[in-house]
């Protein structure tokens, strides 16, 4: 159980393709924190450096106040989740928990008690003696995560664990793995994922990785209601947040900014007086859009298709300003919208302002 | 003709042959016997594809029924027949077999192939994993790969001529051409040895041609196997603590055994079937003798027609059980 410490961590190949590079990453006991980000953005590359799978090029990374640069994964106090298991085929379920403990000279009454209890925690014990290729693929996760457990790691790894199972399956393992760090509140976690679901559901803490760095950090709740930047605020949230442009003509406490769309919205974000004047991109998402029938409204727009999802329905708006994908989401059946020409609003605290890409509620 | 041109028309002649027995067999079906028009279009496509297969095995299956099943059976009947002058043939029932088992060249022949079976196999599949695995991660492993696998491409008998003179003796006085010998002598050996005429380690000298044969071959089929491990069960082996050794074997070993012992088998069958390299040699001499040249010895040399089928036929019950547990083995690695 440990804090974890990146600074300036980079990652280059060969000496000139920069992976990552200034990553400056606090972790603190007990925090699950999930790396988000498209793909190739390193985000595997990152866990694969704090197992120490791949070589760190740059900076440090310290465990429990330790330098574990030049550590190797064995003694680093990590245990990892391979997306595809990497379940050892010829060994029973048994063996595979016991591998790593018997490598470490334990003995054999300390395994039997450290495997016995991990099975319980899973669900295990009727399959110790089985082959991994006698178990479907949400038992094969659960050895995996059960190889984990014996070690007693300071630090949870986990590279894209359900990537590999189906739909209805995820959604089992999620909430057990959600129940598992629940059970063990003092361990450390790190999960790797590309699926925002499970990044919302699992995180205290999700780390946002793009071009090369840290986009953003922040709880699951942060990163939805205050993205720090334009590419946190449209990789958060599906459809993703409408950026519109326009320009300040009101600043202050609240800012009101016309739209190139024609209306005007007005934000929560603080700004100055000499702020008047710029171009900003307004973000609203689709789920905080509000139809109005008053004189001032974000923007009017001509519903182009519909898709009504039952709970929502989805409004695909024709060109609105320089956007020409603008989505709306409404509570309810709307589906007698299509063609009609409608006015949005959003209200002041869910209106996102960015100048040059960077949220202004963070200047 | 030039030995060299008329092989040159043999392949011509040979895969032309071919190229236009599928050709024409094609033409056949498909433009003469099922043309795939007119209102039964549809039943003579499925005709011609039903047949197809069987035109295509024609040859092969003509070619091994005239050449390995009909004289498996010829020599079964010979084994139990004695010649006897004027191409008369008597039969003598199990005669040939009990003269065989009594005939101390014959015991040796046994022994000597229970070593090379013992031998070979292991130290050839256990070279050729060692290769593929240190040759895998270098930068120039393929170059070292085909240098380990040039030996295949000779044949067992242009190997054996090489060996003599590898294992060459001259006398004291002149230069060593064989390197064993001049090895010997330079690491201080008293005179120059005759290492084909020590009884007992000479069969091991002979092993060695084999061994430096099959290595490249195992070593190919075993790279493929190392490669096809799943990568990330050796990155789940060393967050476990595994050293190299341990990952090598306990992790990677134990998940090509299917590999391992399909290439084990398939030295091993041609082991068993070793004659070329003792021919060449020591042809049997200085208690070499193995169960294939002694055959030869019999069939070819003394004109023991009896005893010699006798012999073949032992050869192909020890081939046999071998060879149906690799075919077994090979069609279960391939599911």
């Amino acid at each position: 159980m440990a804090d974890l410490k990146l600074t300036d961590v980079a990652k280059t190949y060969g000496g000139t393709v920069d992976v990552l590079k200034n990553i400056d990453l606090d972790i603190k006991q007990g925090e699950l924190i999930v790396f988000v980000g498209p793909s190739g953005c390193g985000k595997s590359t990152l866990l694969r450096m704090i197992a120490g799978l791949e070589k760190i090029t740059g900076g440090e990374l310290q465990i429990d106040g330790q330098v574990v640069n030049d550590v190797p994964p064995a003694q680093r106090g990590i245990a990892m989740v391979f997306q595809s298991y990497a379940l050892y085929p010829h060994m029973t379920v048994r063996d595979n928990m016991s591998f790593a403990l018997k490598l470490a000279k334990k003995s054999q009454a300390e395994i039997d008690e450290a495997v016995g209890r991990a099975a319980k925690i899973l669900q295990l014990d009727e399959y110790l003696d089985r082959l991994p290729k006698a178990l479907s693929g949400g038992q094969r996760q659960r050895v995996a995560i059960g190889r984990s457990i014996v070690r007693d790691p300071k630090v949870y790894l986990f590279d894209e664990p359900l990537s590999n199972l189906d739909a209805a399956l995820r959604v089992a393992t999620r909430i057990e793995i959600a129940q598992l760090k629940e059970s063990m509140p003092n361990s450390t976690m790190i999960y790797v994922t590309h699926d925002q679901v499970e990044a919302m559901t699992l995180a205290t803490r999700i780390v946002v990785l793009a071009n090369k760095g840290i986009a953003q950090v922040g709880t699951p709740l942060e990163l939805y209601e205050r993205p720090e930047n334009e590419f946190v605020a449209q990789f958060i949230g599906s459809p993703a947040m409408n950026l519109l442009s326009g320009e300040i003509v009101g600043t202050g406490a609240e800012t009101t900014v016309k739209l190139h769309g024609g209306g005007t919205v007005k934000s929560a974000a603080p700004t100055k007086s000499d702020d008047m004047g710029q171009t900003v991109n307004v973000g609203i998402r689709p789920e905080d859009m509000l139809e109005t029938t008053n004189d001032e409204y974000a923007f009017e727009g001509k519903v182009n298709f519909t898709e009504a999802l039952g709970e929502v329905t989805l409004l695909y708006f024709d060109k609105v300003g320089d956007n020409d994908a603008v989505i709306g989401k409404l509570p309810g059946i709307h589906a007698d919208l299509r063609g009609k020409s409608v006015r949005m609003s959003a209200a002041p605290e869910k209106v996102q302002m960015f100048l040059n890409g960077h949220s202004l509620y963070y200047r | 003709m030039h030995p060299a041109l008329q092989g040159l028309l043999t392949i011509i002649i040979g895969v032309g042959g071919c190229v236009g027995y599928f050709y024409g067999a094609n033409l056949l079906l498909d433009k003469v016997l099922f043309k795939p028009t007119g209102e039964n279009a549809g039943r003579n496509i499925n005709r011609a594809n039903q047949i197809r297969p069987w035109v295509f095995l024609m040859p092969a299956l003509l070619a091994l029924g005239l050449y390995l099943a009909y004289p498996v059976f010829a020599t079964l009947r010979l084994s139990f027949l004695e010649r006897l002058p004027g191409n008369e043939f008597a039969f003598v029932g199990l005669d040939n077999y009990t003269k065989m088992f009594a005939e101390p060249k014959f015991i040796e022949a046994m022994k000597n192939n229970v070593l090379w079976l013992v031998v070979v196999p292991a130290a050839s599949t256990a070279f050729g994993l060692l290769a593929a695995q240190l040759t895998d991660r270098l930068a120039w492993g393929n170059i070292a790969k085909s240098i380990i696998f040039m030996p295949m491409a000779i044949s067992f008998v242009g190997a054996a001529v090489i060996f003599k003179l590898v294992y060459e003796a001259r006398p004291e006085d002149v230069a060593q051409i064989g390197i064993l010998n001049h090895l010997y002598m330079l690491f201080g050996g008293s005179e120059p040895q005759q290492w084909l005429q020590i009884p007992f380690w000479n069969s091991f000298f002979l092993m060695i041609v084999l061994i430096w044969i099959q290595t490249g071959f195992a070593m190919v089929i075993l790279s493929a196997a190392l490669r096809g491990i799943p990568e990330e069960t050796v990155e789940a082996a060393i967050v476990d603590g595994a050293n190299p050794f341990q990952i090598f074997f306990k992790i990677k070993i134990p998940q090509i055994v299917p590999t391992i012992v399909v290439v084990w088998t398939t030295i091993t069958i041609a082991t068993l079937k070793v004659f070329d390299i003792v021919f060449a040699m020591t042809n049997g001499q200085w208690e070499t003798q193995v169960l294939a040249n002694y055959m030869y010895d019999k069939l070819f040399r003394a004109n023991d027609w009896g005893m010699g089928s006798a012999a073949a036929m032992i050869i192909m019950l020890m081939v046999t059980p071998i060879l149906v547990w690799n075919v077994h083995n090979a069609r279960k690695e391939m599911r």
